[in-house]
């Protein structure tokens, strides 16, 4: 059953066609893996679907809803999230707050202005739970800033996950990081998300992670998607690997 | 059982201070001589000011130019109603002031949190300008440059009246006023801050973009940050309007705008009481200045200067990161 899907989705930036009336479709309860070569419309995509970016033309369906016209506010209180390339956290707060505030803004508390956030032990236990999850309890005092660049990536996505959304879309969770920490990082990932029964879509470039931790794979290129299937079709699609991945097909 | 021990809501360090700083401020009007508690009030006033203008730099990183304007609006509504309806209840000036000043400030905010940087303070600064532009141009109403006179008002529902002795009154029973609604001040501005609406708007300050993707609608949390900061400046603006017995256009000019920044970076923008040390301290500096100086402008522009160079964290970051480094061995 799908739980996402666009119907000819167009993004353009000047005369480039970013987004190339892309239909793309998520399924319930799988791990996909978006991707393709720099510039292919991965990350607008994600932008549109998140409301980062308006579109120019093209439906978003969550569900069975349109919010192709919808806030960003809106599409979260949907049940969508992301996480970013770049990491983006609030880098003066504690690690534990850029939970906690997370966890305040999705039950409505953040308009609270009469009560002392720290005195909340209902969130502040919520954000522990998360950060133990993600293995960065130990980190929970600390300023964001003052976390690795591996750590910071975790946290990104423990912010979006904080929020507990129906499909979570990751930007390059392990990007910036050393090939060491990527799997790593995406076995905290994946083992969240799949305990917790979330979608989710991952932004990769790595083809390594892709095959181990995906269940379904869509190939962009120049804007549109090219294929999609499993981890096995993709490998073996010519049109793929010759476009996208060269000669460097691992296994 | 969570691993990591929840903080006080305030160090042993800051409740000691605090209790110090209190006795100090209670014993001012018993020890010091009239002209020395008047200076103090004024201090605490522009305090108060100050607190309610860091809710935007200091808690969402919004530089405003302009809040000159709440600060007059508060001085003028009380002057306006003794002139027009001859009221002069001090509470009534207080809650008139405050909601005078809140809806100005919502009708600016809505405007000036469109923007954010040099254009959200380019355009606080040009809308208090108006405001300063009509009370020199609506002179029957304000009475122009020569201002607004306003008598001592009566304190606590009329049960303390002014004292013939003017000086007299304003240094003890205005003093011990001022000092009552600047701890209220100070209470609801600390709760503000440590609320998870304060947590919100210090999201938005460190990363607008992720905000807005937690779920925070950046736009209208900027705009009722605009209105709290504004109706606590205010508040300021009518607690000192007695104190001067006239209130003039020169309160709602640029200038003042600036001399509430300088309040804040005086104490440190960074730390919730900087607003309070800053205020106190450039209340000092200034009168102390122009006593010994004719060129006392010169000298507070040299401080400045000096300060940001050398303490680029104001008066109470810099003892904040001195507490720190003192305290660090000690816990590990």
């Amino acid at each position: 059953m799908s739980l996402l899907q666009t119907r000819a989705l167009t993004k353009l930036f000047g005369a480039h066609r970013a987004v190339d009336a892309v239909d793309f479709t998520v399924r319930a309860g799988e791990l996909l893996a978006l991707i393709g070569s720099n510039g292919a419309g991965k990350t607008t995509l994600v932008n549109l679907i998140s409301g980062l970016l308006p579109a120019d033309s093209g439906t978003i369906l969550f569900g069975d809803r349109d919010v192709t016209r919808h806030s960003v506010h809106e599409r979260i209180e949907a049940g969508i999230a992301r996480s970013f390339q770049l990491v983006n956290l609030f880098d003066q707060l504690s690690v534990a707050d850029n939970v906690a505030l997370t966890i305040f803004a999705r039950q409505g508390k953040t308009a609270h202005l009469w009560s002392v956030a720290d005195r909340d032990s209902a969130v502040a236990d919520e954000a522990m739970q998360v950060l133990r999850q993600f293995g960065l309890a130990s980190r929970a005092r600390m300023v964001a800033a003052g976390l690795s660049q591996g750590e910071r990536k975790l946290l990104d996505v423990a912010v979006a996950y904080a929020l507990r959304p129906t499909l979570l879309f990751l930007d390059e969770p392990t990007s910036g990081v050393s090939t060491r920490e990527k799997a790593p990082i995406m076995d905290v990932v994946t083992s969240v998300v799949r305990q917790e029964h979330i979608t989710a879509v991952v932004i990769e470039h790595d083809m390594d992670i892709v095959f181990t931790y995906s269940d379904r794979i869509v190939a962009m290129h120049q804007g549109a998607i090219l294929a999609e299937g499993t981890p096995d079709e993709i490998r073996r699609n010519e049109h793929v690997t010759t476009t996208l991945i060269g000669s460097a097909l691992p296994g | 059982m969570s691993p990591v021990r929840r903080p006080g809501l305030l160090s042993r360090l800051e409740l000691g201070s605090a209790v110090v700083a209190a006795l100090g401020l209670l014993a001012v009007p018993l020890v010091a001589p009239p002209f020395q508690t008047i200076t103090v009030c004024y201090g605490l006033v522009f305090a108060v000011a100050a607190l309610g203008f860091n809710l935007l730099l200091g808690s969402t990183g919004l530089l405003s130019f302009g809040h000159s304007a709440f600060f007059g609006v508060g001085a003028y509504v009380a002057a306006l109603l003794v002139k027009y309806l001859g009221w002069t209840s001090m509470e009534a000036f207080l809650l008139a002031g405050v909601v005078c000043a809140a809806l100005v400030a919502a009708v600016f905010g809505a405007v000036c949190v469109r923007y954010t940087r040099i254009f959200f303070g380019i355009l606080t600064l040009a809308l208090s300008q108006v405001l300063w532009s009509l009370a020199l141009k609506l002179f029957w109403v304000t009475g122009g440059t020569d201002g607004l006179r306003v008598p001592t008002p009566t304190l606590v529902a009329g049960a303390l009246a002014p004292t013939s002795d003017k000086m007299d009154f304003l240094a003890y029973r205005y003093y011990y006023y001022v000092l009552a609604v600047f701890a209220v001040a100070v209470a609801v501005m600390w709760l503000v801050v440590h609320s998870p609406f304060g947590k919100a708007l210090q999201a938005i300050r460190d990363n607008e973009t992720r905000a807005e993707f937690v779920g925070i609608q950046v736009r209208r949390y900027r705009w009722v940050a605009f209105v709290v900061s504004g109706a606590f400046t205010g508040l300021a603006g009518t607690l000192w309007v007695p104190l001067n017995g006239l209130t003039t256009p020169d309160i709602l000019y640029w200038p003042f705008s600036g001399r509430i920044v300088f309040f804040v970076v005086l104490g440190g923008f960074k730390t919730f009481w900087g607003p309070v040390v800053g205020a106190l301290a450039y209340n000092y500096l200034e009168t102390y200045a122009v006593g010994f100086t004719v060129y006392w402008q010169l000298v507070l522009g040299l401080v400045l200067v000096l300060l940001v160079l050398t303490m680029p964290q104001g008066l109470a970051g810099t003892v904040d990161a001195l507490v720190r480094r003192l305290r660090r061995p000690a816990l590990t």
